[in-house]
């Protein structure tokens, strides 16, 4: 019998792995996924959170541990927990060293994204490249993998782990267990569930498209629940964004968002503007902009800007609709087109002179129109015109396994002696709501290692046991 | 008429092929564009984002900037199986080879490379194959005894010079015509820039080929994700190996007409150590290459290069191999017939510079000299989205 079993095959299972091994375990893993797509979203992100005092590497100034979790507890609304975020948070700040040595390497901020130089760490690559090194560690230090093999049910007795059953309907039993298998976001049913019908009849989340992996079915978020495991985190949220309409329906990734949006006006089906475009930076926008998209008829809205600003935001994977003026693209994208020239003539009336500058908060705002666009409005008025459709896409789930430092799985607010959870199955319980960039890895590496010892020693601990 | 149909067709199907390539390396990099994670590999990826869209022009530029090294295929998250079917490495590879084909000069010696395995073998053979026969015209014989170590004795030595300088003398010039159309095509004016500085960086990537270590210093990838250093320390001996025995052939023509110094060389003179470390390097580097090149991942290769990369590898190996044994035997018989083989690959070599694998190392010291003019001026694309 292996010492421990990781479900899962992600940031969070490969950390716990590698962990468990270095200890001295015997492990072994099992993904969902054939090889080539292994890795869950982890392979979809690029950077880390990182607490730092002083300058590090990649990571210029310094980040200190109070003002990241005052960033944590903002994003939040306060659903975090201070302990756990703060075991997070300085985790960050001494797990590089252990990453590199397992062959993860990090670059400078991406151009486009020097806003987060300072507090995140961006891996070489990407996530797929960490995933890549993780894996080639892992089978170097002789942990065992094995691909195609999804978990349907979790074998328990009482509180103790005993094993897994596969979806093949082979009993795989360990003496300890770390559970990082994602959250639910590629549940296309339970996401309908989560989300409901709206008070037009529609369903929303059947027009949401997911932007990492197919394979997070939640399927031992559920097993767990019904095993009465102490959850958290509120089952009907999930982290939103608005992104490219024309992305594929699974692992669309980063390159799908539409970055435009504070440059020009959105409208949506009925050709009416519905949220202040400028309010902030695109980046400190994006999410709140799934969630507005997704109310919107449809669960549809355009993003139009036009030639003046073309070249001042990240480029978009998929061309945009392009006519040489604004009823052209109206018709184009059939939207009503007369009020659409009604939105936009109105809008137009109302940009005021100011100094447009894409990268200050400027002061270019309109008045006399609502919602009013606050900052970078400028006329639409210069041929081309581009249209870029959005759609909500969907990049995790909140709803966690409740734990407390150990990792341990809980049942009526117990620990289990071996049984562990990492990553998103436990994000919740740092980050019940919100999002900022680079807290899902760090939370996943954090208590994945965390999991990864505790398994290890359980195995150690049934070990001894049994021996007497 | 049936024949210049034949003809337009070939032309137009090129074409079209041209265009395909390019507008699928114009296709991925507007989705790398719009991702950059790969963006510390190499020089790519950041000339890449002074870019919007991608012409013919830059298409061809990008190709020869990139070293092949595929750290960006593994790492990629929408390589295939992924819809998207990202695969930076092979579609820059696919349009290198137009470069080689549409810069070439004269440019119907272009197509040349489109059955470069045949091109290579050709030129070796008759090259082989002329100087046999010329060394049986000579003495009659291609076992000669008492010509030991007399190389001018069989071709005088400046016959050798003259035909040699005249197959080299025409490379060079075809070589330089090519890079120069190229150059022309792919730069634009711009704000002047510190020259010294961006030949001083270009050379220094080509000479240590920066751009084989992955941008971490690791390495390159060769048959999977795991990296390796091994091709371009391969590269090196080869590379280094082949400037040494360019360099024993200058001391030697210096020794010849500077010094009346004639061929055969001591063991322990300049132009014979340089000679003998050189074709060591040219045997280990080559050997190296070749084996690595049958393990490499094929998703990471243009299939339709294969045929070049290995004959132009083999070409290099056997001259070297022929050299050093032309050193061991020179002193026996068999000397003429080995100095036949020898020059006859050399001149192999020598007339298919301008029309085979060599050029890649001139493209891409082009390319690379480009990047460091044109990473000393402000990005025109100014899309933080910051
Ligand atoms: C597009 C995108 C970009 C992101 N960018 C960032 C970023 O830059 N920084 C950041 O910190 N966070 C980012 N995130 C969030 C981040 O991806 C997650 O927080 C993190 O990857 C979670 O790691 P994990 O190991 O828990 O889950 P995952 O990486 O999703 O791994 C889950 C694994 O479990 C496997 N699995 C699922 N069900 C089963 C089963 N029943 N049996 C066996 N195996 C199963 C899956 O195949 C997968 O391998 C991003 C997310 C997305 C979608
Ligand atoms: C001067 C600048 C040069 C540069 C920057 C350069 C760079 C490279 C690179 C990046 C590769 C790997 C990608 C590919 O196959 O195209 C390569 C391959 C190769 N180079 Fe060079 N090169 C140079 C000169 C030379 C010279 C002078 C020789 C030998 C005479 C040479 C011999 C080879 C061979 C044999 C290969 C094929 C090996 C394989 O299959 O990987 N190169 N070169
Ligand atoms: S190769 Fe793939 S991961 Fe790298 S920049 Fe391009 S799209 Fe992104
Ligand atoms: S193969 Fe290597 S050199 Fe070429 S683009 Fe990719 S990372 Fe750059």
């Amino acid at each position: 019998m292996v010492d421990v079993l990781i479900v899962g095959g992600g940031n969070a299972a490969l950390c716990a792995a590698l962990m468990a091994r270095e200890a001295g375990a015997s492990v072994l893993m099992l993904e969902a996924s054939p090889k080539d797509w292994r890795g869950g979203n982890s392979q979809h992100t690029r950077n880390l959170r990182c607490m730092h005092d002083a300058p590090q590497d990649v990571l210029v100034e310094a980040y200190p541990e109070e003002e990241y979790w005052q960033d944590l507890l903002k994003v939040t609304g306060g659903e975090t927990n201070e302990p756990l975020a703060r075991l997070v948070i300085r985790a960050s700040s001494n797990c590089r060293d252990w990453m590199r040595r397992h062959g993860v390497r990090f670059q400078p901020p991406l151009s486009g994204a020097l806003h987060v130089a300072r507090t995140n760490a961006f891996f070489m690559g990407g996530g797929k490249a960490l995933v890549n090194a993780y894996y080639r560690s892992a089978e170097a230090l002789g942990v065992k993998v094995r691909y195609e093999t999804p978990v349907t049910e979790m074998l328990l007795d009482g509180d103790r782990f005993v094993g897994v059953v596969t979806e093949a309907g082979e009993r795989i039993t360990a003496k300890a267990c770390v559970l990082a298998a994602g959250g639910f976001e590629s549940n296309r049913e339970w996401l309908r569930e989560a989300w409901g019908r709206n008070d037009r009849g529609e369903w929303p989340a059947d027009n949401f498209l997911i932007r990492g992996t197919r394979f997070n079915q939640g399927v031992l978020l559920k097993a767990m629940m019904k095993a009465g495991a102490d959850m958290i985190g509120d089952p009907s949220q999930g982290h939103c964004v608005a992104i490219d309409a024309r992305a594929p329906l699974y692992d669309g990734g980063i390159c799908t968002r539409i970055d435009c949006v504070s440059l020009g006006v959105v409208v949506n089906r009925e050709g009416e503007r519905f949220y202040d475009e400028g309010e902030d930076f695109w980046p400190k926008r994006y999410a709140i902009w799934g969630r507005l998209v997704a109310q919107q008829p449809d669960q549809i809205a355009y993003s139009i800007i036009d030639r003046k600003v073309v070249g001042r935001f990240m480029p978009p994977v998929f061309p945009g609709v392009v006519a040489d003026s604004l009823p052209e693209l109206a018709a184009k994208l059939e939207l009503p087109v007369e009020t659409f020239m009604e939105t936009l003539d109105g809008y137009n009336a109302a940009c005021q002179p100011g100094t447009f500058n894409h990268t200050v908060l400027d002061d270019c705002m309109t008045e006399g129109v609502a919602p009013a666009k606050t900052h970078w409005a400028q006329k639409i008025d210069t041929a081309p015109f581009y249209a870029y459709a959005l759609r909500p896409g969907i990049t995790f789930t909140y709803l966690s396994l409740k734990v407390d430092d150990t990792a341990a799985v809980r049942f009526a607010d117990k620990p289990s002696p071996n049984l562990f959870v990492a990553g998103e199955m436990m994000a919740g319980n740092v980050l019940g709501k919100g999002y900022t960039a680079g807290v899902g890895m760090s939370i996943g590496t954090a208590f994945g290692r965390i999991a990864g010892t505790g398994a290890a020693a359980a195995a150690r601990a049934a070990h001894t046991i049994g021996r007497h | 008429m049936a024949a210049i149909d034949t003809l337009m067709d070939l032309a137009g199907k090129a074409e079209r092929e041209l265009d395909a390539n390019v507008a699928e390396v114009d296709r991925i990099l507007h989705i790398c564009n719009a991702c950059r994670y790969c963006e510390s590999f190499c020089a790519v990826f950041p000339a890449m984002t002074r870019r919007l869209d991608f012409n013919v022009a830059d298409a061809h530029y990008l190709a020869n900037l990139c070293h092949n090294c595929s750290a960006c295929l593994y790492a990629c998250q929408y390589a295939p199986p992924h819809e998207f079917g990202v695969n930076v490495p092979k579609a820059l590879a696919q349009v290198r080879r137009d470069t080689y084909i549409e810069y070439a000069f004269p440019r119907v010696f272009g197509e040349l490379y489109r059955c470069n395995g045949l091109t290579v073998a050709m030129a070796v053979s008759l090259g082989v194959a002329a100087f046999l026969i010329a060394t049986i015209l000579i003495k009659g014989s291609l076992f000669v005894p008492g010509l030991e170590g007399e190389f001018y004795a069989i071709f005088p030595h400046n016959t050798l010079a003259l035909v040699f300088g005249a197959a080299s003398l025409f490379s060079v010039v075809a070589l330089a015509i090519g890079v120069t159309r190229f150059w022309r095509q792919v730069s634009e004016p711009g704000k002047p820039v510190a020259m010294p500085a961006a030949v001083g960086e270009a050379a220094k990537s080509a000479l240590t080929l920066q751009y084989l270590g992955g941008g971490h210093g690791d390495g390159c990838n060769n048959k999977d994700d795991a990296f390796t250093l091994w091709r371009r320390r391969f590269h090196h001996f080869t590379f280094y190996g082949f400037m040494l025995c360019f360099a024993s052939t200058s001391v030697a023509t210096l020794y010849h007409y500077l010094f009346g110094l004639e061929a055969p060389y001591p063991i322990f003179s300049l132009p014979v150590i340089l000679g003998t470390l050189g074709g060591i390097g040219l045997l280990i580097g080559p050997a190296g290459l070749f084996w690595l090149n049958m393990r490499r991942n094929p998703l990471q290769m243009d299939d339709r290069q294969k045929t070049m990369d290995r004959g132009f590898i083999a070409l290099l190996f056997f001259i070297s191999l022929t050299g050093l044994a032309l050193l061991a035997w020179r002193d026996s018989p068999a000397m003429p017939l080995l100095l036949a083989i020898h020059l006859g690959f050399v001149m192999g070599l020598f007339v298919t510079l301008p029309y085979g694998k060599f050029a890649h190392g001139i493209f891409r010291c082009a390319a690379l000299l480009k990047h460091a003019i044109e990473k000393r001026r402000p990005n025109p694309v100014q899309a933080g989205a910051d």
